[in-house]
């Protein structure tokens, strides 16, 4: 096993499991305006996915490019955090989760800017610039469904509760954070969990929620153990690209 | 059951290369700092502006589309009011 191809890896899917869950909402969100955002925020976070499984398949040496990688793996070769891979359920879930993932993305990102990979620098920069507006996105609707009317603190809450014990995978230390660290390539993903708190809970708090009490991790996605419902994603995911292999249009 | 909506926000967007914010349409958001989001992933897509204005439509007071004739007819035959009989001295006619 590689690490520097499991981080790019954690790093990719990632991206491209929230991307794909956030595409979920194009045509079905509350509001025109939130359909375009959702949608907007997938296709950035796809475009990243694209950057980052192509230096995946660069690395890795075995002439898999970035669609063979998004679209030909089995379930246990995904390596992203079983949290993007949870289903959307109602706005006020999505909202938290992505209030949790970009910033957590943005601490990454910050990161990995001065990594010695210096394409994955590259990748950072730009992409820093998108998860950058994600949270401020997130944050103001966070806020206003917390601090809005009984249902939307209630959901909202509700989904604070729910997903929390997930965000424990995030900062879990283990070998790919030590040989990234150790050959400078990223940031053990455990260095963040200050500043995300730092970032998260003045938000959470103005929006009146309150902050569920630790937990220990639930989920291991990011070892490529996923849940119950990662397999139906992928279905939907890759049925293209295996009902009709290598179209173009 | 009493339909409620969003205030109506009318949105202005002025390009990279544009000195004046041109309308371009409008959101529906619950107050400001969303009504700008909106107008931002909405009406700046494909790079159209880099400066955007929200203002909310109750705001805007427009002229009586019925009251044409007598707000704009009586500018047209006042061509003295033009600033084209004026000979610019050949050393400061390049504007």
């Amino acid at each position: 096993m590689d690490p520097h191809l499991e981080y790019l890896l954690r790093l990719a899917d990632n991206a491209l499991i929230l991307g794909q869950r956030l595409s979920e909402w194009c045509g079905h969100a509350p509001v025109l305006e939130e359909d375009l955002a959702l949608a907007n925020m997938a296709l950035d976070l796809i475009g990243q996915a694209r950057a980052l499984l192509t230096l995946a398949g660069q690395r890795e040496g075995k002439g898999r490019d970035e669609d063979r990688l998004a679209f030909l793996r089995e379930a246990h070769e995904y390596r992203n955090v079983t949290l993007v891979e949870l289903p959307n359920d109602d706005f006020a879930r999505t909202t938290v989760r992505n209030l949790m993932m970009s910033a957590f993305n943005v601490e990454l990102g910050k990161a990995l800017c001065a990594s010695v990979d210096h394409e994955l620098a590259q990748v950072a920069q730009k992409s820093l610039k998108e998860v950058r507006y994600h949270f401020q996105h997130a944050a103001d609707w966070t806020i206003r469904l917390g601090d809005g009317s009984d249902e939307s603190h209630h959901r909202s809450q509700e989904a604070l509760d729910a997903l929390w014990p997930y965000t424990a995978e995030l900062f879990g230390r283990d070998a790919i954070d030590d040989a990234a660290e150790a050959a400078r390539i990223g940031i053990g993903w455990d260095a963040l969990e200050a500043p995300w708190r730092a970032a998260l809970d003045p938000v959470l708090d103005q929006a009146t929620l309150t902050i569920p009490a630790p937990s220990a991790p639930i989920s291991s996605g990011k070892t490529g153990r996923h849940s119950p419902d990662f397999p139906a994603l992928l279905a939907e995911m890759q049925y293209l690209q295996r009902a009709y292999p290598g179209a173009r249009w | 059951m009493e339909r409620k909506e969003w205030p109506l926000w009318e949105v202005f967007i002025r390009s990279k290369s544009g000195l004046d914010h041109k309308h371009c349409g409008s959101v529906h958001a619950p107050d400001a700092k969303l009504a700008l989001q909106a107008a931002r992933d909405v009406y700046t897509r494909r790079q159209e502006g880099v400066s955007i204005w929200v203002v909310r439509a109750e705001a805007i007071v427009a002229s009586d589309p019925d009251a044409k004739p007598e707000l704009f007819d009586p500018a047209e035959d006042k061509i003295y009011r033009h600033p084209t009989f004026y000979k610019l001295p050949d050393e400061v006619d390049h504007m």
